[in-house]
């Protein structure tokens, strides 16, 4: 029978038979991909329902049934787009232009968007539930304790994760000229990470947790995003491999360098063994102190892993692309990158310091931190000078000045972050408001402002708009949250530093001066100034939101070519 | 015990610095190596470029 159709395989594609998806006929065939995925997702779906059935706690039992649905989800999508898709899988290039693959990028940029708006908000919530413990309401699924969590992984791995998995995916293509590796895998990633971080999040709101500091999802969530992990590696490097250009450019570096050290990261800190498979409780291999500096050791470089080498991969392609400038010193982009990937591992114990942790230890994690000055500043001094020959662009451009705003608050937060691990500075600032105010002043105004600039730029290049629905609108997003991000840091810095003062108060008789709860008191007004900041932040990614809603509705595209993007309101350079 | 612990806290703060230093140093020649100028000032451009 192949020979009778073997008329019209030949148009199916230039590049022969041996195309996957199509059989030698050029009729259609299901790729081992699909077939072996639907199988996996098939099993999954039923040793789910077995576990569900047997589960010890009900909220393990619900994570269990999610996962059987999700798993039938999954078949049933699978073979859909199966039955639904032409013979031949998606060309790598068409008419010697490659054929990107921008949904999976599409699906990440909306759903950083809406994860931000939803981990924005409940740090809004716990923010006042600190000022006022009432709105608490008594119930345990809305207790600080469980919130906050929420908070810190709705915004770091839900809104972050999903900007950095998004836009590596784009930059990875546009950098290498070349389609996306993968016909599933890519999805794959995207729907699975967030299916992860459905689980981690309905997983803290009924009180599921392995109490590790970002890293509470219990053994069977750290499971999953381990394959999910991995996929995502092997895209991302599969991409990079079929590149045509002979250079990888320094933006794929550093998203490569994210995502290789998150994975020892997260393998390192969630060495834990389950109680039973039917339970979700499970307990770490390390013990005392040695799981402290194992935690330490993720928790800091999950900050310069995850919320800087990534998103100074954004700020490397985005900042030069949309100033339409080149980057100011590549080579200093090398050692930038070097430098930071040496340094970086090794300040984690400054988290620890007087502790148990060995003293050696804790100057060896403050002596690192210090040298991190050099190529924090090396590398926000890049970002900035970027712009040499453009900084007229700042005043008509609201999307590359938060971006610039965002490489200056990199700066500042990256100084800041040293001279508070210096054991000095650390033993008036450990355990106080200051480090949420530094921590903050990374996370709004480095993390998420360089993510909004990412996103008002994708938006409009991805749907093949000519510009954005309102870039006034983006002005006012800008000015509201930067407002936001001021009231929130100056509290904090404040409450911090107030709070530190007063746990070290003597009497002459050599008594504590204030009791603990007299020091709460004291931050009461601190407490609310940092909530209507936050107020004021979350103000400002609603409008955003409505502005990305409105500019993917908009019916008018871009130029017929989808090569070529628009890059509204820049005059263009030479 | 100790004595392992002492061997391989001695061995990495000697050998284990030089190697890293030393690999950083290789970093370092090959960012500033004049004849790889022209090859990064295309690459600063990489982001600017398109199909």
């Amino acid at each position: 029978m192949s020979q009778l159709n073997s008329s019209d395989g030949q148009e199916v594609s230039g590049s022969g038979a041996t195309e996957p998806g199509v059989d030698q006929s050029g009729r259609k065939k299901m790729t081992f991909g699909e077939g072996g995925l639907a199988i996996v997702f098939a099993i999954l779906a039923l040793s789910c329902i077995t576990i569900a059935a047997k589960a010890q706690d009900t909220a393990y039992a619900f994570h269990a049934y999610l996962s059987a649905f999700a798993s039938i989800a999954a078949v049933f999508v699978i073979l859909n787009r199966y039955v639904d898709r032409p013979a031949a899988l998606p060309p790598l290039e068409i008419d010697g232009k490659p054929n990107y693959n921008f949904g999976p990028v599409k699906f990440a940029t909306i759903a950083a968007v809406f994860w931000g708006i939803a981990g924005f908000t409940i740090g809004v919530i716990i923010a006042f539930q600190l000022a006022f413990p009432a709105l608490n309401f008594d119930l345990p699924w809305t207790a600080f304790g469980r919130l906050r969590p929420l908070h810190t992984s709705a915004v770091i791995f839900a809104f972050g994760g999903n900007v950095l998995i998004g836009t590596s995916f784009y930059v990875v293509q546009r950098t290498s000229r070349a389609r996306l590796a993968g016909y599933l895998a890519p999805w794959f990633v995207v729907l699975g990470y967030n299916f992860f971080i459905v689980i981690a999040g309905t997983g803290y709101l009924l009180g599921i947790t392995q109490s590790k500091e970002y890293a509470e999802p219990e053994w069977y969530a750290d499971l999953w995003l381990t394959v999910v992990w991995v996929a995502y590696l092997l895209v991302f490097l599969a991409t990079i491999w079929r590149r045509r250009e002979p250079h990888i450019y320094v933006a794929n570096w550093f998203y490569l360098a994210f995502i290789v050290t998150i994975a020892m990261l997260h393998l390192g800190n969630n060495a834990s063994i389950p109680v039973s498979v039917f339970s979700p409780k499970s307990y770490i291999v390390w013990s005392g102190v040695q799981d402290a500096m194992v935690q330490w050791w993720y928790g800091h470089n999950a900050v310069g892993f995850f919320l800087t080498a990534g998103f100074l991969a954004i700020m490397y392609y985005f900042i030069p692309k949309r100033a339409d400038r080149p980057v100011y010193s590549y080579r200093l982009s090398i050692v930038h990158f070097w430098a930071l990937i040496f340094i970086y591992i090794w300040a984690g114990p400054h988290h620890l310091h007087y502790t148990a942790l060995p003293d050696w230890a804790q100057t060896l994690g403050m002596t690192f931190s210090i040298i991190l000055w050099m190529p924090s500043w090396g590398g926000m001094i890049n970002g900035l000078m970027t712009l040499s020959g453009a900084w007229d662009k700042l005043r008509t451009d609201p999307v590359l000045r938060m971006m610039v705003v965002s490489v200056a608050f990199y700066g500042m937060s990256t100084f800041e972050g040293p001279m508070m691990s210096v054991k000095a500075v650390n033993s008036l600032s450990h355990y106080t408001d200051w480090t949420i105010g530094h921590v903050h002043s990374g996370a709004l105004g480095w993390v998420a402002y360089i993510s909004f600039g990412a996103v008002y730029c994708l938006v409009p290049w991805l749907w093949n708009k000519k510009q954005l629905y309102s870039l006034k609108l983006v002005n006012w997003h800008f000015w509201i949250s930067t407002i936001g991000i001021v009231f929130y840091i100056s509290a904090m810095w404040v409450a911090g530093i107030l709070q530190g003062l007063m746990w070290r108060a003597y009497t002459s008789l050599g008594f504590l001066e204030y009791s603990f709860i007299e020091t709460v008191e004291a931050m009461h007004p601190f407490y609310i100034i940092r909530a209507v900041g936050g107020v004021l932040f979350l103000i400002g990614a609603l409008l955003m939101a409505f502005n990305i809603y409105m500019t993917i509705r908009e019916p008018e595209t871009a130029e017929a070519d989808t090569g070529v993007r628009a890059n509204p309101s820049l005059v263009p350079a030479e | 015990m100790n004595e392992t612990y002492r061997a391989l806290a001695e061995f990495a703060q000697t050998w284990g610095l030089l190697y890293f230093v030393g690999i950083f140093l290789c970093v370092v020649a090959y960012a500033l190596s004049p004849r790889r100028k022209k090859q990064f000032e295309e690459a600063a451009r990489m982001p600017l470029r398109e199909d």
